[in-house]
């Protein structure tokens, strides 16, 4: 098997696995925040609910929990909804993979959010400011500032994790590579395998160092 | 009429009763300055004017209009403290400039002058196009010269606002940063500001706001010692230029110089109040006078008492 050959099949497994990592991301982040709200309001039933939540998913291993959102709901209906449908492995590995990064990073948004002091928020009200203006023109524009060296490590872990995938059969490019492995007994795939993810990794790492300095315009 | 008139303020946290009935009033353009050792109350009885906090009784009236009713607020079936909308309109009345500031470190001077009163500005634009809307449809049905006059005083009300545009909002926001000697540090971000500085920028951003009554908590107490005279001295401007103001302040000469009135607070009550004359010079009450004497030993430096 050729270099060229080799590296059309795991850029093909590599595209599946791009896809997994930027919907998680498009999906996670907003989830998140919501879940973060669920995790710090007033209303004690709901905090307590998604407190408990996130404590199962941050508690359990991913793996897990793949194997529970693509078999439960087919144990649950009857039919293997998720092996059936085109992509289901896909959809049912996003899921998952959605579920488990809102939470983590809900905790990070959470711990964002309490950082802000007191201060800022009676400012706000003090100059007449509703609740929602405070909340997206004083406070989050700070959060997103604090969270970005912890949200960078999470989601470069993101990028490690949808290797993950492939226990529910999703052809990411380990997948893909393991099968070279094992039908063609060549190695060296797999090793080019990790270069892939170690560019995106360094390519990821200098964004975030980037974005960092282009939020260093204010101290606190 | 006064421009405020405060009655029998009480206010508890848990079992400990911080303020036991404060009264007073002030005059427009007046200054009152409270003074009084730290946990007798002060920052209280701010935070219960600007509704940071609710009074458990008292009354709240500016120019005669009443904003706050402690013994109604205790009935009421929907809380001031849950009204988001009603809440700011009476807010607004009061300005409030912090002792440690309180800037928006994430935008500039002018972007921290101008983020409330613009948003209130949009919102109050809407609400004024809408107004106009019901108020032709309401004079086209109006039949006489007299109703349609009396639509459009009714009108005249609800379109109301601080600022006509944005353009008007700016140049009231360069004029107030002018004011505090601030205009060249428009674009600067608080973090490359002095202490003093900074609580310039508060005082400002409060301004704009065009408040009926100013509130100071302490401005100076978190800066430098050779960064309190520029703050005191835009106090004394505002003065000048007949701003209503409520300063709790250390600063003794200061409160002397400057306030009409004086107010010293002991353990949640008003221990002494009058002319700066009467309570620096003739105060009756022991206390008043015990908390001026070792106020005056620590001016000395014979004592530093907090
Ligand atoms: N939110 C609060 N909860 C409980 N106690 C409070 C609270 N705010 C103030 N106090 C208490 O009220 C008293 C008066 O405080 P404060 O108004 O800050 O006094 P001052 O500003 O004169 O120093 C203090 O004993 C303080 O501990
Ligand atoms: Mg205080």
């Amino acid at each position: 098997m050729s270099f060229s050959e080799v590296t059309l099949q795991l850029l093909n497994g590599f595209g599946t696995t791009c896809l997994l990592f930027i919907l998680t991301l498009v999906f996670a982040i907003p989830l998140g925040l919501i879940i973060s709200f669920g995790s710090m309001t007033k209303f004690k039933p709901l905090r307590y609910l998604t407190r408990g939540f996130v404590w199962i998913i941050r508690g359990t291993p991913l793996m897990l929990q793949l194997f529970v959102v693509f078999y439960v709901p087919g144990m649950l209906f009857d039919t293997p909804i998720f092996a059936t449908i085109e992509n289901g492995r896909f959809v049912a590995a996003l899921i998952a993979f959605v579920i488990n990064y809102a939470c983590y990073f809900s905790e990070i948004y959470r711990g964002g959010i309490e950082s802000i002091s007191k201060g800022q928020y009676e400012a706000c009200a003090v100059l007449g400011m509703t609740k929602g203006q405070t909340f997206f023109h004083v406070v989050l524009p700070q959060v997103v500032k604090r969270i970005i060296p912890p949200m960078s490590n999470e989601i470069i872990t993101l990028v490690k994790d949808t290797s993950l995938a492939r226990v529910i059969s999703v052809i990411d490019i380990v997948f893909a590579a393991e099968t070279i492995l094992s039908l063609r007994a060549l190695m060296w795939p797999l090793f080019y395998a990790g270069a892939f993810y170690l560019v995106f990794n360094g390519l990821l790492t200098l964004l975030f160092g980037f974005v960092e300095k282009k939020m260093d315009y204010y101290k606190v | 009429m006064s421009i405020l008139e405060v009655k029998g303020i009480k206010k508890s946290f848990g079992s400990t009763e911080v303020l036991k009935g404060i009264d007073f009033s002030l005059e427009k353009g007046e200054v009152i300055a409270i003074i009084g050792s730290s946990g007798s109350g002060k920052t209280t009885l701010l935070r219960c004017l600007n509704f940071l906090e609710f009074a458990d009784e008292g009354t709240i009236s500016v120019s005669g209009e009443l904003l706050y009713d402690g013994a109604a607020e205790k009935v009421a079936k929907k809380k001031l403290k849950n009204n988001d909308k009603l809440l700011r309109k009476k807010r607004l009345h009061f300005g409030l400039v912090f002792q440690n500031f309180n800037l928006f470190p994430h935008k500039t001077v002018m972007a921290n002058l101008l983020l409330a009163p613009s948003l209130q500005l949009k919102s109050d634009l809407r609400a004024a196009k809408r107004a106009e809307k019901q108020m032709d449809r309401a004079l086209k049905k109006a039949s006489t010269e007299e109703e349609k006059a009396e639509i459009k005083k009714l009108f005249a009300e609800k379109i109301k606002r601080d600022y006509k545009d944005a353009e008007e909002l700016r140049a009231k926001a360069e004029e107030t940063l002018r004011r505090v000697g601030l205009i060249d540090k428009r674009n600067n971000y608080p973090c490359q500001l002095s202490g003093g500085q900074q609580q310039r920028v508060a005082i400002a951003r409060a301004l704009v706001m065009n408040p009926d009554i100013l509130c100071f908590d302490e401005p100076t107490s978190a800066l430098d010692p050779e960064l309190t005279g520029e703050v005191l001295k835009v106090i004394r401007e505002l003065k000048d230029s007949d701003t209503t103001m409520i300063v709790v302040t250390h600063e003794m000469e200061f409160a002397r110089d400057v306030a009409d009135k004086v107010i010293y607070m002991a353990d949640g009550v008003i221990e002494e109040a009058g002319t700066p004359e009467e309570v620096f010079l003739h105060p009756k009450s022991e206390k008043a006078k015990a908390f001026l004497t070792s106020r005056s030993n620590a001016a000395k430096g014979t004592d530093d008492l907090d």
